[in-house]
C-alpha cells in the first residue's frame, strides 16, 4: 500500500478506490483485470470476489 | 419506513438503488447474504444480522445476484409475512425457465415453441420436433451461461452427451426452444408495476445478445403494443419489478423469451433516459405507503 492506496491481492498494482466505494463492494483491479471485492474501508481490506456461482445471475 | 437490501455483494445497480432510496430519506440497512442464519421455526421476531428484527422491516428489497440464496430467503421471509420486491412467488416462477414458460402458456403470451425432456434419447426427440437450429438452456441459468444453439443432429448428440455427464441434476432437464431468427437484437424492457417505464434493443453479431456478453444497448421506444405485452407477462408471473425479455421474429412480432426478477440495469438508464432505479424505489415506497 503506497500513501493510503491499497494493493491488489492477486498482482501487487496500486488499486484506485472508488470515492463513493462501500464495504462488499465489487471493484476490478485496473492492471490485471481481477475482480475484488472491498472488505473494510478503514482499514482498506480487499480480498479477490468470489468465483461465479452457477445460479449467479438476474 | 424501514427497508433492507439484501445482497450477495454491493454491484452498481444496489449503489443506484441505495441512492434512490436515500433520495426520498430513507437509508435501507444492508444484510449479505453469506450472514443470513434463519430459524425457521422461530418466526419474525428473531434477529437479522444487522441487529433488528425480521419483523421491524416494512419490506425486503432482494437483489441477491445469487438466485438460490435469494430465492430461500424469500421462501422463509414471505413464511412469515415479511414483505418483499419481488414476492418468493414471482422470484420462484422467474428462476424456472419450466414454470416460466408455463405461466406465459397461460396466460397466452406468445412465446419460442418449447419443450422439456429428461434424457439424452428423449432430449434429441425434442430438438428434433422444435427442428434445428433449436436453442438448449439451463431451466435455471442467467447471463447467457451454457446457451447452445444446435444446428444438426451431430452437434445435438455431442452437447447431450457434454449435459449427461455433467453432475448437477438440473443439466439432465432439457429445456429446448426452437431458435427464433432475430434481426441481430432482441429487447429488454423493465416494467414496475403495471407500467413498462423503459426498454433497450441489445444489439449484437453474435446470436447471444445479453449485455453481458457484449451486447450493446440503445433505446427502444415503449411503444402500446410493447408494454402490452409486456405487463401481461409481468402479470403472469405474477408481478412487481421485473425485466422482460423478448424476441421479434420474422414477421415482426414480439415473443417473450425470458423474464427475470432481479434485474440488471447499469447500462439501460442512460440509453432510455428514464432513471430506472428512481422509477422503481419510488414504486416500491408507494406500494409499501398503500398498505401501511
Amino acid at each position: 500500500m503506497t500513501d493510503g492506496t491499497p494493493l491488489c491481492p492477486e498482482c501487487d498494482a496500486d488499486v484506485d478506490m472508488p470515492l463513493d466505494a462501500m464495504e462488499n463492494e465489487l471493484i476490478s483491479c485496473a492492471e490485471c483485470g481481477i475482480e475484488l471485492e472491498i472488505m473494510s474501508l478503514d482499514p482498506i481490506e480487499l480480498e479477490l470476489a468470489p468465483e461465479v456461482e452457477e445460479d449467479w445471475g438476474e | 419506513m424501514r427497508v433492507a437490501l439484501l445482497v450477495t455483494h454491493i454491484r452498481a445497480e444496489e449503489k443506484l438503488i441505495l441512492a434512490a432510496f436515500n433520495k426520498r430519506d430513507i437509508s435501507p440497512d444492508i444484510i449479505l447474504d453469506r450472514e443470513l442464519n434463519f430459524d425457521i421455526s422461530q418466526g419474525s421476531e428473531q434477529l437479522a444480522p444487522s441487529g433488528s428484527a425480521w419483523s421491524a422491516y416494512d419490506l425486503i428489497f432482494e437483489r441477491c445476484v445469487s438466485t438460490s440464496r435469494g430465492m430461500v430467503a424469500l421462501a422463509v421471509l414471505n413464511s412469515w409475512g415479511v414483505r418483499s420486491f419481488n414476492s418468493f412467488e414471482t422470484a420462484a416462477i422467474c428462476a424456472d425457465k419450466v414454470r416460466t414458460s408455463i405461466a406465459l402458456t397461460q396466460s397466452g403470451i406468445p412465446q419460442p415453441h418449447t419443450r422439456v425432456a429428461f434424457t439424452p434419447d428423449s432430449a434429441m426427440q425434442a430438438i428434433e420436433d422444435v427442428k434445428y437450429p433449436a436453442v438448449l438452456k439451463p431451466v435455471t441459468g442467467s447471463w447467457g451461461r451454457l446457451l447452445a444453439r444446435v444446428h444438426n443432429r451431430d452437434s445435438a448428440e455431442a452437447i447431450l452427451e457434454h449435459r449427461q455427464t455433467l453432475g448437477d441434476y438440473n443439466h439432465h432437464i432439457y429445456y429446448v426452444q426452437e431458435y427464433v431468427d432475430k434481426p441481430g437484437r432482441d429487447i429488454r424492457a423493465f416494467v414496475v408495476g403495471d407500467r413498462t417505464i423503459a426498454a433497450i434493443y441489445r444489439a449484437s453479431n453474435h446470436w447471444i445478445t445479453n449485455t453481458a456478453r457484449g451486447g450493446q444497448a440503445t433505446n427502444c421506444p415503449v411503444t402500446e403494443q410493447l408494454d402490452e405485452i409486456c405487463v401481461k407477462a409481468a402479470e403472469a408471473v405474477g408481478g412487481g419489478i421485473l425485466a422482460i425479455d423478448l424476441l421479434e421474429d420474422a414477421q415482426g412480432n414480439f415473443v417473450v423469451n425470458e423474464i427475470n426478477h432481479t434485474m440488471e440495469f447499469r447500462n439501460s438508464s442512460e440509453p432510455t433516459g428514464v432513471d430506472i432505479a428512481q422509477e422503481t424505489i419510488d414504486y416500491v415506497i408507494e406500494q409499501i405507503e398503500v398498505i401501511a
